[in-house]
């Protein structure tokens, strides 16, 4: 493996991210905020606590959850859709690197930067809301498996998108009514039971919900069954792009 | 010699069906700057692109410094540096951050000292600290060769490096080519300007429709093709060439004030020093005289045509 590649394109993905501070990290944390002082602190008082958990407190997780899914699907994104747009891809396609370079350097960085945003975010609750977190170990493999999966889905898309309106069809169309409806905000028991089963359809409900174990201990699914579910589709996130390394599939003619 | 690079049957056909490449084989030699000659859309870029992987090969193989370029792809792309025909840079980083990320890329591990070395050599060591938005497109495109040469590469390939660049950094350009090749570089460069290759290059091929139509040392080309033509300004006009001087390939002027003799460049036995005797026995006597010889863009331009 050609590990200073990997190093130069980890390198410079970072730079990216420290140059546009304000948009990539800021921005998510000071949105993530404004729900934190509606749901949390203003109308989270009159809701009533949820599996004995209090309103403020149940949608921390969530919330993270909703930054960290769209940050790491945008960051994964641009990253190889800007050299596509530039032209600049012809330097990472004539490189000694395969499929195992690009994801370490690019989906690395990306979800470097997604785990920086997830504690960012936490740290800011923590001003508006009181929370604990029962299982801090897996608390931390939550996020960063989320960050990776999240950003490798996000690579595939940049490299699928063939104009910046592509590049934002998946993640507003696709992944934010999934994270909303994947229990950011409630609880999937609150549902009928006819949609209860639907919602078991969206991979985000496996997330949330397992995100939410680690920290209040009281989950809607199985937690094993969320680390698996998330498992799986990081391994075909890993086999698409290995995929697209091998045929040239939108990067070579 | 050794081939660095063999080319052999090799086809691209583009997913439109257009074919690009016919059944090319080539093989360059260790050492030697190749020109690849030849017309817009004749296939050069696609050639180039399947060497370096930015283009899948329809047929055929492609072995670098001993390498198949796609089997072995990470040991044939180490040792070629490319600089492609569309200056497409990053914007926001400087010079200095971008070619240190090409040498690593290309799994070398950091050299300062080489770095500098190649950024000197190309007048871009001032700039070093700028970022890459605000430079000249002459000074982007510098940039870029940096870049192709950061990871100290045995290929280098040079498409099109002229093309919208001002005469001192072509010069300058020239001057970098030709120290690369004394230290054992090979380096294939495409071209439009006939003048670059025949000021470069120690072989030539030509390309047209996808096909390699003559690969030729290029003294031996021009030997080959070139042809000479001898003009006599004449003192008095004639109206017609004498039929005593019909056996030679005379062509007189329209206002019968000139003759030209077009001899083949090659031969031992010009015929001049018999010809002239010929024109003084005749009472023709002439002014002046001048001799010219086709360049090599004028070869090309009728080998081109003959093909298509």
């Amino acid at each position: 493996m050609n590990t200073h590649a990997i190093r130069a394109i980890y390198r410079f993905e970072m730079a990216r991210t420290f140059r546009t501070l304000t948009q990539s990290i800021a921005s998510p944390v000071l949105s993530t905020s404004l729900y934190f002082v509606v749901f949390g602190a203003a109308i989270g008082s009159r809701i009533g606590a949820i599996d004995g958990v209090s309103y403020g407190a149940f949608i921390i997780p969530g919330l993270v959850m909703l930054s960290l899914l769209s940050e790491s699907i945008s960051n994964g994104s641009f990253g190889i859709y800007m050299p596509k747009f530039t032209g600049t891809i012809y330097e990472l396609l004539s490189a000694p690197v395969s499929y195992r370079e690009v994801i370490f350097g690019y989906v690395g960085a990306a979800a470097s930067k997604s785990v920086m945003l997830g504690f960012l975010i936490l740290l800011t609750a923590r001003v508006f809301v009181h929370y604990e977190i029962a299982h801090p170990f897996w608390m931390l493999a939550f996020l960063a498996l989320t960050s990776v999966t999240f950003s490798l889905f996000g690579f595939i898309i940049g490299i699928w998108a063939d104009g910046f309106e592509k590049l934002q069809i998946v993640p507003l169309m696709i992944v934010t009514p999934l994270t909303f409806l994947g229990g950011s905000f409630y609880s999937i028991s609150m549902l009928p039971p006819l949609w209860q089963k639907i919602a078991l359809l969206n991979p985000v409900v496996y997330l949330i919900s397992g995100f939410r174990w680690s920290f209040y201990g009281v989950s809607d699914v199985s937690v094993t069954l969320s680390i698996g579910m998330t498992a799986a589709f990081m391994l075909a996130c890993v086999l698409a792009i290995r995929w697209v390394f091998k045929t040239g599939y939108r990067l070579k003619t | 010699m050794t081939p660095v690079i063999s080319i052999r049957g090799l086809t691209k056909t583009y997913a439109s069906g257009f074919q690009a490449l016919k059944n090319v084989n080539l093989e360059i030699h260790r050492g030697e700057i190749f020109a690849l000659l030849g017309p817009n859309g004749a296939g050069k870029t696609t050639l180039i692109g399947v060497t370096c992987g930015l283009v899948n090969p329809s047929l055929g193989t492609v072995e670098a410094a001993g390498h198949d370029v796609v089997r072995d792809f990470r040991a044939a792309r180490t040792k070629i540096g490319l600089v492609p025909q569309e200056i497409s840079t990053d914007a926001f980083e400087t010079v200095w951050a971008t070619v240190n990320f090409s040498r690593g890329m290309f799994g070398k591990p950091r050299d300062a000292a080489y770095i500098e070395k190649v950024l000197r050599d190309l007048s871009l060591w001032d700039k070093r600290n700028a970022k890459i938005m605000t430079l000249s497109g002459g000074m982007k495109r510098r940039v870029m060769i940096a870049k192709a040469l950061s990871h100290e590469p045995e290929i280098l390939f040079l498409d099109e490096p002229s093309a919208g660049v001002d005469v001192e950094l072509r010069h300058d350009m020239w001057q970098m080519v030709r120290k690369l090749r004394e230290s054992g570089v090979t380096i294939i460069l495409t071209t439009h300007y006939i003048e670059e290759a025949e000021e470069m290059a120690d072989r030539i091929g030509i390309i047209n429709h996808g096909e390699i139509v003559l690969v030729e040392e290029k003294t031996a080309l021009m030997a080959k093709l070139g042809k000479k033509q001898l003009t006599l300004n004449l003192q008095a006009p004639l109206e017609r060439i004498p039929d005593a001087l019909s056996d030679y390939a005379l062509e007189l002027s329209a206002d019968g004030g000139a003759l030209t003799y077009t001899f083949d460049a090659q031969g031992e036995q010009t015929g001049i020093g018999a010809m002239l005797r010929r024109l003084n026995e005749h009472g023709i006597d002439f002014k002046s005289l001048q001799s010219s010889e086709s360049s090599l863009e004028d070869i090309f331009v009728s080998l081109v045509k003959k093909k298509s």
